[in-house]
């Protein structure tokens, strides 16, 4: 349907079954109301809507639904890495096995562990950070951009550098720790060190962009709220502690939950910070999270079955995850 | 001080002082050191790296270990494929997103309201979970090692048709769509010469948001190419687990793999900031 053709239909005076389809028509003009054509139209109407959004479900159902409702069936089964062909049913020995796993055990407290560790401190950083963007600021633009660029570094680059700034000789954190008189720390070998070394990457990347979620929040809250609050008296810290944050609330609960989905699926960070061994997580797997539980299992070790399973408990934390969060969510929405 | 707080806007629009600028300042310091530093470390050499004090500036090795990087370390067909990846998502997401968004914003049709619930509840899924039967897929249609293995299955967004679908409610006026439609305009029409020319400014901010993580996406793409045909996170993997022994070579991989989306938030740090604080407020 060129412009050429288009144009060249409005000279001729239109005679009624010449124009085949309603594109070649010029612009303007209401259809002939012949009856084909206004069946046409009114199937247009109806279907439209269902084709516009046609592509994302097929999508998603094929490369999202689809498989996770598929992880549930391959749990079931022996499905060795080395051995695609053949996949024996074994009903729920892969399950029976990852609960007498000591590593899987390990791997559920280290996601804990590790969440807790990035989580909590980024979100309050966080927040601190966006009260102190909502000031009138010169130059807002650069503040918010530069606090936005550990995000723009991938996991793969960012975990690289802190990698090498957190190595035991020669590191540059240990040199500075050095100079406040605390000895070298063995960050990749320690049980908590790797574990809050694993988090500081996390905190790095991602607490700028929560920052910018909080202070969009922040800027919706009503000013005539922090008028009444200052003719009543309050500080600057009790208008922040009265005012700000009760308003935040439901974005401080969307944050939380976003983080908390993200650290079940922590994976890239320590499995880059553990070196050529990094899928264990360390010697005594101490930072051996999930994720990186069923990346092991599955295409280290190369029991996909068991990968399956792992992926399948992740998915029952979020469950339960979701329910804590609706509960929490009612709470707030009752007082 | 009372009277600056009464501002007449929404949001509390005090002046920073001092304090506010020094916690600031430090705060964008210890965002940017680790990115600056990276690049001081990819202009060493492997020894000097290993000595203490760590170097604290440039050297003057930063081409050659790039092009170590480049030729050997495989970023330079990685950060191809990267590009031909993060741009086939990006374009799909766009487009299927601002489609669907529009059906959801505009359009009245039997179970919407369900299907946008389900929609968004899809957001909280995270992929991952699904790894294990995708595999077993690519393998059966012998995609592993290929691009569309990567490219299919992050294609649309359910986070993207919910951005769309809530800019197009208010940007997009239904006067628009009726006159539109009294014209005798079919529906693709309508996606053309009405949809597209309003939502550009949201379906710019989508695309940016979507090539971001598409750039940076880690855990698929590893499992399913190899440092053969890699895209820049799996030759980054690779690096990491000592593909090339030397650190200041990795430091350039991890600069060279960052620089694309640094240059990115250098052009358009305003419209991501812009769109992720939107994204906020609705989401």
């Amino acid at each position: 349907m060129s412009h050429t053709t288009e144009y060249a239909e409005t000279a001729p005076p239109s005679d009624g079954g010449a124009a085949p389809a309603a594109s070649g028509r010029p612009r303007g003009t209401p259809p002939p109301p012949t009856s084909w054509r206004s069946r046409l139209y009114r199937w247009d109407t109806k279907a439209s809507p269902y084709a516009f959004i046609a592509p994302f479900f097929l999508f998603f159902g094929a490369f999202g639904l689809f498989p996770l409702i598929y992880t549930g069936w391959s749990s079931l089964h022996n499905v060795q890495l080395a051995n695609l062909d053949s996949q024996t049913w074994v009903g729920l020995d892969n399950y029976a096995n990852l609960i007498r796993s000591d590593f899987f055990w390990t791997a559920l407290e280290n996601t804990f562990a590790i969440g807790v560790i990035s989580t909590v401190p980024q979100l309050l950083m966080a927040i601190g950070i966006a009260h102190l963007l909502n000031y009138k600021l010169r130059g807002s633009t650069f503040w918010r951009v530069t606090m936005l660029a550990p995000y723009a570094t991938s996991v793969a680059a960012a975990t690289l550098v802190f990698t090498l700034l957190y190595s035991w000789d020669g590191g540059a954190i240990n040199w500075l720790l050095h100079f406040a008189g605390i000895d070298p720390v063995n960050w990749r070998e320690s049980i908590w060190g790797s574990k809050f070394a694993v988090s500081s990457i996390v905190i790095w990347r991602w607490t700028g962009y929560n920052a910018l979620i909080y202070l969009a929040a922040m800027q919706a809250v009503p000013a005539d709220l922090y008028e009444s609050a200052a003719i009543d008296g309050a500080s600057r810290w009790e208008q922040f502690r009265h005012v700000t944050v009760p308003m935040l609330r439901p974005t401080i609960l969307f944050t939380v939950v976003v983080s908390t989905i993200g650290a079940t699926q922590l994976f890239g960070e320590p499995l880059l910070f553990g070196g050529n061994s990094g899928s264990k997580g360390g010697a005594d797997h101490q930072f051996q999270t999930l994720g990186l539980y069923m990346y092991d299992q599955g295409w280290v070790i190369g029991n996909l079955g068991k990968a399956s399973a792992i992926a399948w408990a992740m998915f029952l934390i979020l469950l339960v995850i979701a329910a804590i969060n609706m509960l929490v969510a009612r709470r707030l929405r009752k007082d | 001080m009372k009277s600056t707080a009464l501002a007449p806007r929404a949001g509390r629009q005090l002046h920073a002082g001092p304090v506010t600028y020094t916690v600031l300042g430090l705060f964008t310091v210890v965002s940017l050191l680790p990115l600056i530093w990276t690049a001081v470390a990819a202009s060493r050499t492997d020894q000097r790296l290993a000595q203490t004090p760590p170097p604290l500036w440039f050297g003057g090795n930063l081409l050659k270990n790039l092009q170590t990087a480049w030729d050997q370390g495989g970023l330079g067909k990685a950060m191809v494929n990267s590009l031909i990846v993060a741009g086939s998502i990006t374009a799909g997401t766009v487009l299927f997103s601002t489609v669907a968004g529009f059906a959801f914003a505009k359009l009245r049709f039997r179970f919407s309201s369900t299907l946008l619930l389900i929609t968004i509840g899809t957001m909280m899924v995270p992929p991952q979970l699904g790894v294990v039967p995708l595999y077993l897929w690519m393998a059966d249609l012998h995609w592993s090692n290929q691009l569309q293995a990567v490219i299919l299955p992050t294609f649309v967004s359910a986070f993207g048709v919910f951005f769309m679908r809530q800019y197009l409610v208010q940007a997009l006026p239904g006067e628009l769509i009726e006159a539109a439609r009294t014209d005798g305009a079919s529906s693709l029409r309508v996606i053309w010469h009405v949809v597209f020319p309003a939502a550009r400014p949201a379906m710019a901010v989508l695309g940016l948001l979507t090539f971001v993580m598409a750039w940076n996406d880690f855990l698929w793409p590893i499992i399913a190419l190899n440092q053969a045909n890699p895209t820049v996170q799996v030759a980054l993997n690779q690096l990491g687990t000592g593909y090339i022994p030397d650190q200041a070579v990795i430091m350039a991989g991890a600069l060279l793999g960052t620089l694309p989306l640094l240059v990115a938030f250098v052009l358009f740090g305003k419209q991501i900031v812009g769109g992720i604080m939107q994204g906020a407020v609705k989401g």
